[in-house]
Protein backbone atom coordinates (compact mmCIF):
# COMPACT_ATOMS: atom_id res chain seq x y z
CA UNK A 1 0.00 0.00 0.00
CA UNK A 2 0.88 3.52 -0.84
CA UNK A 3 2.24 5.99 2.13
CA UNK A 4 -1.10 7.66 4.23
CA UNK A 5 1.04 10.83 4.54
CA UNK A 6 4.02 11.75 2.55
CA UNK A 7 6.90 14.53 4.05
CA UNK A 8 5.19 17.53 2.01
CA UNK A 9 2.22 16.66 3.99
CA UNK A 10 3.94 16.69 7.29
CA UNK A 11 5.10 19.83 6.53
CA UNK A 12 1.95 21.23 5.97
CA UNK A 13 0.74 20.08 9.08
CA UNK A 14 3.42 21.00 11.49
CA UNK A 15 2.57 24.43 10.10
CA UNK A 16 -1.26 24.07 10.72
CA UNK A 17 -0.02 23.07 14.09
CA UNK A 18 2.46 26.09 14.61
CA UNK A 19 5.57 23.03 15.21
CA UNK A 20 8.50 22.81 13.25
CA UNK A 21 10.66 19.75 13.04
CA UNK A 22 14.31 19.30 11.61
CA UNK A 23 14.86 17.31 8.25
CA UNK A 24 15.75 13.92 10.66
CA UNK A 25 12.42 14.73 12.85
CA UNK A 26 10.82 14.71 9.79
CA UNK A 27 12.18 11.53 8.50
CA UNK A 28 11.14 9.61 11.29
CA UNK A 29 7.61 11.44 11.83
CA UNK A 30 6.76 10.45 8.15
CA UNK A 31 7.34 7.17 8.59
CA UNK A 32 5.85 6.62 12.32
CA UNK A 33 2.38 8.68 11.62
CA UNK A 34 2.48 6.12 8.33
CA UNK A 35 2.45 3.50 10.78
CA UNK A 36 -0.44 4.77 12.80
CA UNK A 37 -2.41 5.84 10.13
CA UNK A 38 -2.05 2.52 8.45
CA UNK A 39 -3.12 1.08 12.02
CA UNK A 40 -6.10 3.43 12.08
CA UNK A 41 -7.21 1.58 8.35
CA UNK A 42 -8.73 -0.93 10.67
CA UNK A 43 -11.93 1.21 10.96
CA UNK A 44 -13.15 0.83 7.41
CA UNK A 45 -13.82 -2.31 7.80
CA UNK A 46 -16.85 -1.34 10.00
CA UNK A 47 -20.22 -0.89 8.50
CA UNK A 48 -21.29 2.71 10.22
CA UNK A 49 -24.09 3.61 7.43
CA UNK A 50 -26.81 5.73 9.46
CA UNK A 51 -24.62 5.71 12.91
CA UNK A 52 -24.57 9.09 14.13
CA UNK A 53 -21.55 10.30 15.41
CA UNK A 54 -20.71 10.23 19.01
CA UNK A 55 -19.49 13.06 20.57
CA UNK A 56 -19.82 12.60 24.49
CA UNK A 57 -20.32 9.53 26.64
CA UNK A 58 -23.01 11.25 28.39
CA UNK A 59 -25.07 13.56 27.05
CA UNK A 60 -26.17 16.43 28.61
CA UNK A 61 -28.68 18.27 27.14
CA UNK A 62 -28.02 22.27 28.26
CA UNK A 63 -25.47 23.47 31.22
CA UNK A 64 -26.96 26.50 32.43
CA UNK A 65 -26.08 28.23 35.21
CA UNK A 66 -28.02 30.97 37.05
CA UNK A 67 -26.24 34.33 35.64
CA UNK A 68 -24.61 35.78 38.82
CA UNK A 69 -22.02 37.98 38.87
CA UNK A 70 -18.76 36.21 40.94
CA UNK A 71 -15.53 37.10 41.69
CA UNK A 72 -12.86 37.02 39.17
CA UNK A 73 -8.95 36.06 38.98
CA UNK A 74 -8.15 40.24 38.33
CA UNK A 75 -5.52 41.54 36.37
CA UNK A 76 -2.72 40.89 38.72
CA UNK A 77 -3.22 36.84 39.35
CA UNK A 78 -4.09 36.88 35.42
CA UNK A 79 -0.73 38.35 34.30
CA UNK A 80 0.98 36.30 37.08
CA UNK A 81 2.26 33.67 34.61
CA UNK A 82 2.76 35.65 31.93
CA UNK A 83 6.62 35.33 30.17
CA UNK A 84 5.83 38.73 29.46
CA UNK A 85 3.48 41.43 30.27
CA UNK A 86 3.41 45.23 30.76
CA UNK A 87 0.78 46.92 32.66
CA UNK A 88 -2.57 45.45 32.42
CA UNK A 89 -1.04 43.26 28.85
CA UNK A 90 0.35 40.04 28.25
CA UNK A 91 3.16 41.25 25.82
CA UNK A 92 4.01 39.63 22.18
CA UNK A 93 6.62 40.35 19.53
CA UNK A 94 5.71 42.88 16.68
CA UNK A 95 2.51 41.71 14.76
CA UNK A 96 1.63 44.50 12.63
CA UNK A 97 4.64 45.66 10.18
CA UNK B 1 4.01 0.34 63.62
CA UNK B 2 5.26 1.75 60.66
CA UNK B 3 2.79 4.41 59.94
CA UNK B 4 3.22 5.04 56.15
CA UNK B 5 2.02 1.64 55.45
CA UNK B 6 -1.76 1.99 56.51
CA UNK B 7 -4.45 2.83 55.35
CA UNK B 8 -7.17 5.50 55.26
CA UNK B 9 -9.68 3.63 57.17
CA UNK B 10 -6.75 2.19 59.41
CA UNK B 11 -5.12 5.54 60.01
CA UNK B 12 -8.43 7.02 60.69
CA UNK B 13 -9.34 4.69 63.45
CA UNK B 14 -5.97 5.23 65.16
CA UNK B 15 -6.58 9.15 65.04
CA UNK B 16 -10.21 8.95 66.42
CA UNK B 17 -8.53 6.81 69.39
CA UNK B 18 -5.45 8.39 69.95
CA UNK B 19 -3.10 6.62 68.53
CA UNK B 20 -1.64 8.78 66.22
CA UNK B 21 -1.68 12.16 65.56
CA UNK B 22 -1.59 13.53 61.40
CA UNK B 23 1.96 14.73 62.54
CA UNK B 24 2.73 11.53 63.62
CA UNK B 25 1.26 10.59 59.80
CA UNK B 26 3.16 12.85 57.81
CA UNK B 27 6.22 12.40 59.83
CA UNK B 28 6.01 9.21 58.74
CA UNK B 29 5.41 9.36 55.27
CA UNK B 30 8.31 11.68 54.85
CA UNK B 31 10.88 9.77 56.47
CA UNK B 32 9.57 7.06 53.67
CA UNK B 33 9.75 9.70 50.68
CA UNK B 34 13.49 10.43 52.18
CA UNK B 35 14.27 7.01 52.41
CA UNK B 36 12.89 5.75 48.42
CA UNK B 37 11.97 8.53 46.68
CA UNK B 38 15.84 8.68 45.46
CA UNK B 39 15.30 5.37 43.68
CA UNK B 40 11.65 5.59 42.88
CA UNK B 41 11.28 9.18 41.90
CA UNK B 42 7.24 9.52 42.14
CA UNK B 43 7.23 13.26 42.56
CA UNK B 44 8.26 16.23 40.40
CA UNK B 45 7.18 18.56 43.59
CA UNK B 46 7.38 17.91 47.27
CA UNK B 47 4.87 20.05 49.64
CA UNK B 48 6.85 19.43 52.78
CA UNK B 49 6.47 22.28 54.63
CA UNK B 50 3.01 22.89 53.88
CA UNK B 51 2.42 19.36 54.27
CA UNK B 52 3.83 19.60 58.00
CA UNK B 53 1.65 23.08 58.72
CA UNK B 54 -1.78 21.51 57.46
CA UNK B 55 -0.67 18.56 59.71
CA UNK B 56 -0.33 21.00 62.62
CA UNK B 57 -3.90 22.17 61.76
CA UNK B 58 -5.56 19.40 61.35
CA UNK B 59 -4.46 18.34 65.06
CA UNK B 60 -6.03 20.96 66.58
CA UNK B 61 -9.08 20.15 64.81
CA UNK B 62 -8.53 16.26 65.93
CA UNK B 63 -7.97 18.07 69.23
CA UNK B 64 -11.55 19.82 68.96
CA UNK B 65 -13.04 16.31 67.90
CA UNK B 66 -13.59 17.86 64.50
CA UNK B 67 -13.22 15.12 62.61
CA UNK B 68 -13.51 14.62 58.55
CA UNK B 69 -13.25 11.34 56.36
CA UNK B 70 -10.01 12.37 55.31
CA UNK B 71 -8.91 14.48 57.91
CA UNK B 72 -5.27 14.22 58.87
CA UNK B 73 -4.27 11.73 55.58
CA UNK B 74 -1.16 12.57 53.46
CA UNK B 75 -2.59 12.13 50.08
CA UNK B 76 -0.70 13.05 46.36
CA UNK B 77 -1.68 14.97 43.54
CA UNK B 78 -1.04 14.06 39.63
CA UNK B 79 1.32 16.92 38.55
CA UNK B 80 -2.00 17.66 35.87
CA UNK B 81 -4.49 19.01 38.93
CA UNK B 82 -4.19 22.91 39.26
CA UNK B 83 -3.11 23.64 42.82
CA UNK B 84 -3.10 27.70 43.91
CA UNK B 85 0.72 28.22 44.33
CA UNK B 86 2.00 25.22 43.90
CA UNK B 87 4.02 24.70 40.69
CA UNK B 88 1.33 22.20 38.07
CA UNK B 89 3.64 21.37 35.29
CA UNK B 90 1.46 18.32 33.94
CA UNK B 91 4.96 17.06 33.10
CA UNK B 92 6.47 19.17 30.61
CA UNK B 93 8.65 21.43 29.69
CA UNK B 94 6.15 24.32 27.92
CA UNK B 95 4.21 24.24 31.63
CA UNK B 96 7.90 24.26 33.54
CA UNK B 97 7.16 27.42 35.76
CA UNK B 98 3.31 27.19 35.61
CA UNK B 99 1.88 28.16 39.38
CA UNK B 100 -1.70 28.35 38.82
CA UNK B 101 -3.92 31.10 40.23
CA UNK B 102 -6.83 28.14 41.43
CA UNK B 103 -7.63 25.14 42.89
CA UNK B 104 -8.75 22.25 40.79
CA UNK B 105 -12.36 21.28 42.31
CA UNK B 106 -10.77 17.82 43.21
CA UNK B 107 -8.31 19.64 45.33
CA UNK B 108 -10.74 21.51 46.96
CA UNK B 109 -12.82 19.18 47.65
CA UNK B 110 -10.25 16.82 49.25
CA UNK B 111 -9.23 20.04 51.11
CA UNK B 112 -12.58 20.20 52.34
CA UNK B 113 -12.64 16.59 53.48
CA UNK B 114 -10.03 17.18 55.45
CA UNK B 115 -6.49 16.09 52.97
CA UNK B 116 -3.49 16.97 54.06
CA UNK B 117 -1.04 17.62 50.29
CA UNK B 118 1.98 15.65 50.08
CA UNK B 119 2.98 16.86 46.48
CA UNK B 120 2.50 16.46 43.09
CA UNK B 121 3.56 13.63 41.23
CA UNK B 122 5.13 12.45 38.25
CA UNK B 123 3.86 11.78 35.14
CA UNK B 124 3.58 11.20 30.94
CA UNK B 125 3.90 14.32 29.93
CA UNK B 126 0.43 15.70 29.09
CA UNK B 127 -1.23 12.08 30.19
CA UNK B 128 0.38 10.73 27.05
CA UNK B 129 1.79 7.97 27.39
CA UNK B 130 1.35 4.35 28.85
CA UNK B 131 5.04 4.20 30.90
CA UNK B 132 5.62 7.76 32.54
CA UNK B 133 9.24 7.47 30.38
CA UNK B 134 7.84 10.92 28.74
CA UNK B 135 8.06 13.24 31.41
CA UNK B 136 10.14 16.18 30.98
CA UNK B 137 11.10 15.71 34.64
CA UNK B 138 12.31 12.18 34.65
CA UNK B 139 11.44 8.62 34.52
CA UNK B 140 9.57 7.09 37.33
CA UNK B 141 11.23 3.43 38.84
CA UNK B 142 8.39 0.83 39.42
CA UNK B 143 8.78 -0.08 42.81
CA UNK B 144 8.09 -3.50 42.69
CA UNK B 145 10.92 -3.61 39.86
CA UNK B 146 13.33 -0.46 39.51
CA UNK B 147 14.32 -1.76 35.97
CA UNK B 148 10.81 -1.59 35.28
CA UNK B 149 8.19 0.95 34.56
CA UNK B 150 5.38 2.21 36.83
CA UNK B 151 2.51 1.89 34.04
CA UNK B 152 1.36 5.07 32.56
CA UNK B 153 0.38 7.91 32.58
CA UNK B 154 -0.09 8.33 36.18
CA UNK B 155 2.71 5.93 37.16
CA UNK B 156 4.17 8.97 39.82
CA UNK B 157 0.44 8.26 41.41
CA UNK B 158 0.64 4.82 41.07
CA UNK B 159 4.13 4.00 42.86
CA UNK B 160 4.02 6.75 45.34
CA UNK B 161 0.91 4.56 46.65
CA UNK B 162 2.72 1.03 46.31
CA UNK B 163 6.11 2.62 47.80
CA UNK B 164 3.99 3.79 51.00
CA UNK B 165 5.10 7.45 49.51
CA UNK B 166 1.60 8.61 50.41
CA UNK B 167 -1.58 7.13 52.01
CA UNK B 168 -3.61 7.51 48.70
CA UNK B 169 -3.16 9.37 45.45
CA UNK B 170 -5.11 11.42 42.59
CA UNK B 171 -4.91 10.42 39.07
CA UNK B 172 -6.06 11.47 35.39
CA UNK B 173 -7.36 8.18 33.24
CA UNK B 174 -8.31 9.12 29.34
CA UNK B 175 -7.95 5.61 27.84
CA UNK B 176 -6.16 3.41 30.75
CA UNK B 177 -3.95 5.90 32.91
CA UNK B 178 -5.36 5.43 36.22
CA UNK B 179 -6.49 1.25 36.19
CA UNK B 180 -3.02 0.62 33.87
CA UNK B 181 -0.52 2.01 36.57
CA UNK B 182 -2.49 0.48 39.51
CA UNK B 183 -2.29 -2.92 37.90
CA UNK B 184 1.21 -2.54 37.40
CA UNK B 185 2.27 -1.23 40.61
CA UNK B 186 -0.04 -3.55 42.47
CA UNK B 187 -2.85 -0.86 44.25
CA UNK B 188 -6.19 -0.48 43.55
CA UNK B 189 -7.47 2.42 41.13
CA UNK B 190 -10.75 3.99 39.78
CA UNK B 191 -11.95 5.54 36.59
CA UNK B 192 -15.38 7.08 37.66
CA UNK B 193 -18.29 7.62 35.24
CA UNK B 194 -17.76 10.79 32.74
CA UNK B 195 -19.21 13.45 34.57
CA UNK B 196 -18.93 11.74 37.61
CA UNK B 197 -15.77 14.14 39.00
CA UNK B 198 -15.56 17.51 38.07
CA UNK B 199 -12.43 18.40 35.73
CA UNK B 200 -12.54 21.96 36.64
CA UNK B 201 -8.66 22.38 37.30
CA UNK B 202 -7.98 19.27 35.54
CA UNK B 203 -4.99 19.79 32.29
CA UNK B 204 -7.10 18.99 29.66
CA UNK B 205 -5.82 16.13 26.94
CA UNK B 206 -8.77 14.55 25.39
CA UNK B 207 -11.93 16.64 26.77
CA UNK B 208 -14.76 13.92 25.84
CA UNK B 209 -12.43 11.19 27.41
CA UNK B 210 -10.78 12.46 30.49
CA UNK B 211 -11.48 11.67 34.09
CA UNK B 212 -10.06 11.67 37.68
CA UNK B 213 -10.44 9.00 40.05
CA UNK B 214 -8.45 7.85 43.16
CA UNK B 215 -5.49 5.66 43.66
CA UNK B 216 -5.50 3.51 47.21
CA UNK B 217 -4.31 0.65 48.96
CA UNK B 218 -8.04 -1.41 48.89
CA UNK B 219 -11.21 -0.98 47.90
CA UNK B 220 -12.72 0.30 50.55
CA UNK B 221 -10.08 3.61 50.86
CA UNK B 222 -11.41 4.03 47.23
CA UNK B 223 -14.92 4.47 48.37
CA UNK B 224 -13.74 7.04 50.91
CA UNK B 225 -11.63 8.68 48.17
CA UNK B 226 -14.72 8.49 45.65
CA UNK B 227 -17.35 9.65 48.59
CA UNK B 228 -14.77 13.14 49.11
CA UNK B 229 -14.08 13.61 45.43
CA UNK B 230 -17.43 13.12 43.23
CA UNK B 231 -20.19 14.61 42.66
CA UNK B 232 -21.95 17.65 40.71
CA UNK B 233 -20.01 21.35 40.09
CA UNK B 234 -21.86 23.73 38.05
CA UNK B 235 -18.06 25.03 36.85
CA UNK B 236 -17.42 22.13 35.00
CA UNK B 237 -20.55 21.56 31.95
CA UNK B 238 -20.01 17.98 31.62
CA UNK B 239 -20.09 17.60 34.99
CA UNK B 240 -23.54 15.05 35.83
CA UNK B 241 -26.14 16.86 38.46
CA UNK B 242 -26.71 13.09 39.98
CA UNK B 243 -27.20 12.10 43.85
CA UNK B 244 -24.13 10.86 45.19
CA UNK B 245 -24.56 7.19 47.39
CA UNK B 246 -22.34 6.70 50.05
CA UNK B 247 -20.01 4.33 48.41
CA UNK B 248 -18.52 3.16 51.90
CA UNK B 249 -21.90 0.84 51.58
CA UNK B 250 -21.08 -1.34 49.31
CA UNK B 251 -18.29 -2.69 50.84
CA UNK B 252 -19.24 -5.63 52.75
CA UNK B 253 -22.78 -6.61 50.31
CA UNK B 254 -21.28 -9.06 48.62
CA UNK B 255 -22.14 -10.41 44.66
CA UNK B 256 -24.17 -13.30 45.66
CA UNK B 257 -26.28 -14.52 42.91
CA UNK B 258 -24.54 -11.53 40.75
CA UNK B 259 -23.80 -12.50 36.61
CA UNK B 260 -20.32 -11.67 35.68
CA UNK B 261 -19.63 -10.91 31.81
CA UNK B 262 -16.49 -12.38 30.33
CA UNK B 263 -15.85 -10.76 27.04
CA UNK B 264 -14.77 -13.10 24.94
CA UNK B 265 -12.85 -10.74 22.65
CA UNK B 266 -10.29 -9.57 26.31
CA UNK B 267 -9.03 -13.30 26.23
CA UNK B 268 -7.31 -13.06 23.04
CA UNK B 269 -3.69 -14.58 22.12
CA UNK B 270 -1.03 -12.44 23.31
CA UNK B 271 -1.81 -12.48 26.66
CA UNK B 272 1.08 -13.02 28.59
CA UNK B 273 0.29 -16.80 30.14
CA UNK B 274 1.16 -15.32 33.61
CA UNK B 275 -2.01 -12.66 33.45
CA UNK B 276 -4.31 -15.29 31.75
CA UNK B 277 -3.47 -17.81 34.83
CA UNK B 278 -4.14 -14.82 37.18
CA UNK B 279 -7.63 -14.21 35.24
CA UNK B 280 -8.60 -17.88 35.23
CA UNK B 281 -8.15 -17.98 39.10
CA UNK B 282 -10.45 -14.36 39.09
CA UNK B 283 -12.93 -15.98 37.42
CA UNK B 284 -13.13 -19.15 40.24
CA UNK B 285 -12.64 -16.68 42.61
CA UNK B 286 -15.91 -14.71 41.58
CA UNK B 287 -18.16 -17.71 40.80
CA UNK B 288 -16.98 -18.80 44.48
CA UNK B 289 -18.41 -15.82 45.90
CA UNK B 290 -22.24 -17.32 44.64
CA UNK B 291 -21.86 -15.20 41.46
CA UNK B 292 -22.05 -16.89 37.80
CA UNK B 293 -19.33 -15.92 34.81
CA UNK B 294 -20.83 -15.94 31.76
CA UNK B 295 -19.64 -15.48 28.36
CA UNK B 296 -20.59 -12.12 26.55
CA UNK B 297 -19.44 -10.35 23.46
CA UNK B 298 -18.39 -6.55 22.98
CA UNK B 299 -18.46 -7.30 19.05
CA UNK B 300 -15.88 -3.56 18.63
CA UNK B 301 -13.49 -4.27 20.95
CA UNK B 302 -10.82 -4.33 18.33
CA UNK B 303 -11.30 -1.27 16.79
CA UNK B 304 -11.25 0.08 19.94
CA UNK B 305 -7.48 1.46 20.10
CA UNK B 306 -8.07 3.00 16.27
CA UNK B 307 -10.82 4.86 17.31
CA UNK B 308 -9.28 5.94 20.87
CA UNK B 309 -6.03 6.90 18.80
CA UNK B 310 -8.12 9.34 16.42
CA UNK B 311 -10.35 10.75 18.90
CA UNK B 312 -7.61 11.65 21.93
CA UNK B 313 -5.36 13.22 19.24
CA UNK B 314 -7.60 15.37 17.83
CA UNK B 315 -8.93 16.18 20.65
CA UNK B 316 -5.36 17.23 22.08
CA UNK B 317 -4.57 19.13 19.15
CA UNK B 318 -7.44 21.10 20.01
CA UNK B 319 -6.67 21.11 23.34
CA UNK B 320 -3.47 21.98 23.34
CA UNK B 321 -3.51 24.78 20.87
CA UNK B 322 -3.60 27.23 24.40
CA UNK B 323 0.06 26.84 24.24
CA UNK B 324 1.71 29.64 22.39
CA UNK B 325 4.00 31.10 24.87
CA UNK B 326 1.62 33.94 25.26
CA UNK B 327 -0.17 33.90 28.69
CA UNK B 328 1.93 31.41 30.71
CA UNK B 329 4.63 28.72 30.86
CA UNK B 330 7.66 28.43 28.45
CA UNK B 331 8.62 31.16 25.57
CA UNK B 332 11.14 30.83 23.25
CA UNK B 333 13.01 33.64 23.35
CA UNK B 334 14.64 35.67 19.85
CA UNK B 335 11.71 34.91 17.62
CA UNK B 336 11.16 36.99 14.84
CA UNK B 337 7.34 37.63 14.58
CA UNK B 338 4.42 36.39 16.41
CA UNK B 339 4.16 32.87 14.17
CA UNK B 340 7.69 32.33 14.59
CA UNK B 341 7.57 32.05 18.82
CA UNK B 342 4.50 30.18 18.27
CA UNK B 343 6.45 27.68 16.00
CA UNK B 344 9.82 27.83 18.35
CA UNK B 345 8.16 28.05 21.49
CA UNK B 346 5.75 24.74 20.67
CA UNK B 347 8.48 23.12 19.29
CA UNK B 348 11.17 23.46 22.33
CA UNK B 349 8.32 23.22 25.09
CA UNK B 350 6.46 19.29 23.82
CA UNK B 351 8.39 16.62 23.93
CA UNK B 352 8.03 13.92 20.86
CA UNK B 353 4.68 11.72 22.15
CA UNK B 354 3.19 15.10 22.60
CA UNK B 355 4.08 16.61 18.98
CA UNK B 356 3.63 13.22 17.64
CA UNK B 357 0.20 13.33 19.12
CA UNK B 358 -0.58 16.36 17.89
CA UNK B 359 0.49 16.11 14.67
CA UNK B 360 -1.80 12.96 14.19
CA UNK B 361 -4.54 14.61 15.73
CA UNK B 362 -4.23 17.92 13.34
CA UNK B 363 -4.18 15.66 10.36
CA UNK B 364 -6.88 13.60 11.48
CA UNK B 365 -9.20 17.02 11.82
CA UNK B 366 -7.47 18.70 9.03
CA UNK B 367 -9.63 19.86 5.70
CA UNK B 368 -10.56 16.44 3.30
CA UNK B 369 -9.61 14.38 6.07
CA UNK B 370 -12.04 14.53 9.02
CA UNK B 371 -14.99 12.06 7.50
CA UNK B 372 -12.56 9.56 7.27
CA UNK B 373 -10.98 9.80 10.18
CA UNK B 374 -12.68 11.71 13.45
CA UNK B 375 -15.96 11.04 11.87
CA UNK B 376 -15.41 7.79 11.16
CA UNK B 377 -13.69 7.28 14.80
CA UNK B 378 -16.71 8.85 16.49
CA UNK B 379 -19.35 6.50 14.33
CA UNK B 380 -17.67 3.51 15.58
CA UNK B 381 -17.44 4.77 19.04
CA UNK B 382 -20.99 4.68 19.05
CA UNK B 383 -21.65 1.07 18.23
CA UNK B 384 -18.62 0.33 21.18
CA UNK B 385 -20.93 2.08 23.64
CA UNK B 386 -23.87 0.24 22.23
CA UNK B 387 -21.80 -2.90 22.78
CA UNK B 388 -21.51 -2.34 26.79
CA UNK B 389 -25.31 -1.12 26.84
CA UNK B 390 -26.23 -4.69 25.99
CA UNK B 391 -23.63 -6.56 27.06
CA UNK B 392 -25.49 -5.06 30.65
CA UNK B 393 -28.51 -6.06 29.97
CA UNK B 394 -27.05 -10.01 30.40
CA UNK B 395 -24.40 -9.08 33.21
CA UNK B 396 -24.19 -6.78 36.22
CA UNK B 397 -20.62 -6.21 35.85
CA UNK B 398 -17.81 -7.08 33.47
CA UNK B 399 -14.43 -8.53 34.29
CA UNK B 400 -11.06 -8.36 32.15
CA UNK B 401 -7.86 -8.16 32.47
CA UNK B 402 -5.88 -4.73 32.10
CA UNK B 403 -2.48 -5.09 30.91
CA UNK B 404 -1.61 -7.77 28.47
CA UNK B 405 1.54 -8.02 30.25
CA UNK B 406 3.27 -7.27 33.44
CA UNK B 407 5.38 -4.03 33.83
CA UNK B 408 7.97 -3.95 31.02
CA UNK B 409 11.66 -2.52 31.48
CA UNK B 410 12.14 0.52 31.02
CA UNK B 411 13.07 1.88 27.27
CA UNK B 412 11.37 -1.02 25.81
CA UNK B 413 8.72 0.06 24.25
CA UNK B 414 9.88 3.96 23.38
CA UNK B 415 11.23 3.12 19.93
CA UNK B 416 7.92 2.10 19.15
CA UNK B 417 5.16 4.33 18.90
CA UNK B 418 2.31 2.13 18.41
CA UNK B 419 3.64 -1.02 20.29
CA UNK B 420 3.45 1.24 23.18
CA UNK B 421 -0.50 2.02 22.55
CA UNK B 422 -0.91 -1.49 22.07
CA UNK B 423 -0.47 -1.50 25.57
CA UNK B 424 -3.74 0.60 26.46
CA UNK B 425 -6.11 -2.15 24.29
CA UNK B 426 -7.62 -3.31 27.21
CA UNK B 427 -8.20 -0.33 28.76
CA UNK B 428 -9.35 2.48 26.05
CA UNK B 429 -12.78 1.08 25.53
CA UNK B 430 -14.01 2.32 29.18
CA UNK B 431 -13.51 5.94 28.33
CA UNK B 432 -15.18 5.53 24.70
CA UNK B 433 -18.09 4.19 26.52
CA UNK B 434 -17.74 6.60 29.23
CA UNK B 435 -18.16 3.49 32.27
CA UNK B 436 -16.65 3.63 35.10
CA UNK B 437 -14.13 0.79 35.82
CA UNK B 438 -11.98 -0.79 38.63
CA UNK B 439 -8.62 -1.83 38.95
CA UNK B 440 -8.00 -4.48 41.84
CA UNK B 441 -4.87 -6.84 42.77
CA UNK B 442 -5.29 -10.13 41.73
CA UNK B 443 -2.27 -11.59 42.25
CA UNK B 444 1.68 -11.69 41.33
CA UNK B 445 3.71 -13.46 38.14
CA UNK B 446 6.79 -15.95 39.73
CA UNK B 447 8.93 -13.45 38.85
CA UNK B 448 6.83 -11.17 41.22
CA UNK B 449 5.55 -8.20 39.60
CA UNK B 450 2.05 -7.17 40.44
CA UNK B 451 -1.26 -8.36 38.10
CA UNK B 452 -4.41 -6.16 37.86
CA UNK B 453 -7.70 -7.16 36.74
CA UNK B 454 -10.36 -4.90 35.59
CA UNK B 455 -14.41 -4.88 36.55
CA UNK B 456 -16.55 -2.50 34.60
CA UNK B 457 -20.07 -1.35 35.14
CA UNK B 458 -22.71 0.91 33.82
CA UNK B 459 -22.80 4.80 34.29
CA UNK B 460 -23.06 5.65 37.24
CA UNK B 461 -22.59 2.27 39.04
CA UNK B 462 -19.51 3.11 41.15
CA UNK B 463 -21.15 1.52 43.73
CA UNK B 464 -21.78 -1.96 42.45
CA UNK B 465 -18.04 -1.33 40.95
CA UNK B 466 -17.20 -1.40 44.28
CA UNK B 467 -19.15 -3.83 45.81
CA UNK B 468 -17.49 -6.49 43.47
CA UNK B 469 -14.21 -5.36 43.87
CA UNK B 470 -14.24 -5.59 47.79
CA UNK B 471 -16.11 -8.91 47.46
CA UNK B 472 -13.28 -10.07 44.98
CA UNK B 473 -10.47 -8.47 47.36
CA UNK B 474 -11.87 -10.26 50.60
CA UNK B 475 -12.04 -13.77 48.92
CA UNK B 476 -9.65 -13.78 46.80
CA UNK B 477 -6.83 -13.25 49.45
CA UNK B 478 -4.07 -11.82 47.51
CA UNK B 479 -0.93 -12.53 49.56
CA UNK B 480 -0.08 -9.23 51.05
CA UNK B 481 3.46 -8.09 49.88
CA UNK B 482 5.35 -5.41 49.60
CA UNK B 483 8.08 -4.17 47.35
CA UNK B 484 11.51 -4.59 48.39
CA UNK B 485 12.95 -1.27 48.13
Amino acid sequence: MGLKITKDEVDYVAHLARLDFSEAEKSKFTSQLNDILMYMETLSQVDTAGVEPMSHAISLQNAFRDDIVKDSLGHDLSLSNAPEARGPFFRVPKVIE
Amino acid sequence: MILSRLTIHELQSLIRTGGATSSDIVQSVFARIEEVEGRVHAYITLMKDHAFAEAARADQDIKAGKIKPLTGIPIALKDIVCTKGFLTTCGSHILYNYVPPYDAMVVQKLREAGAIFTGKTNMDEFAMGSSTETSYFGITRNPWDLDRIPGGSSGGSAAAVAADECIASIGSDTGGSIRQPAALCGVVGMKPTYGRVSRFGLIAYASSLDQIGPFTKDVEDCAIMMNAIAGYDSQESTSVPMNVPDYTEFISRGIDGWKVGIPKEYFIEGIDPEVNEAMQRAITTIEGLGATCVEISLPHTEYCLAVYYIIAPAEASSNLARYDGVKYGFRSQDSIDLLDMYKKTRSAGFGAEVKRRIMIGTYALSSGYYDAYYKKASQVRALIKRDFTEAFTLCNAILTPISPTPAFKIGERMDNPLQMYLSDIFTVSTNLAGIPGISVPCGFTKGGLPIGAQFLAGHFEEGPLIQIAAAFEKYANIEKRRPNL
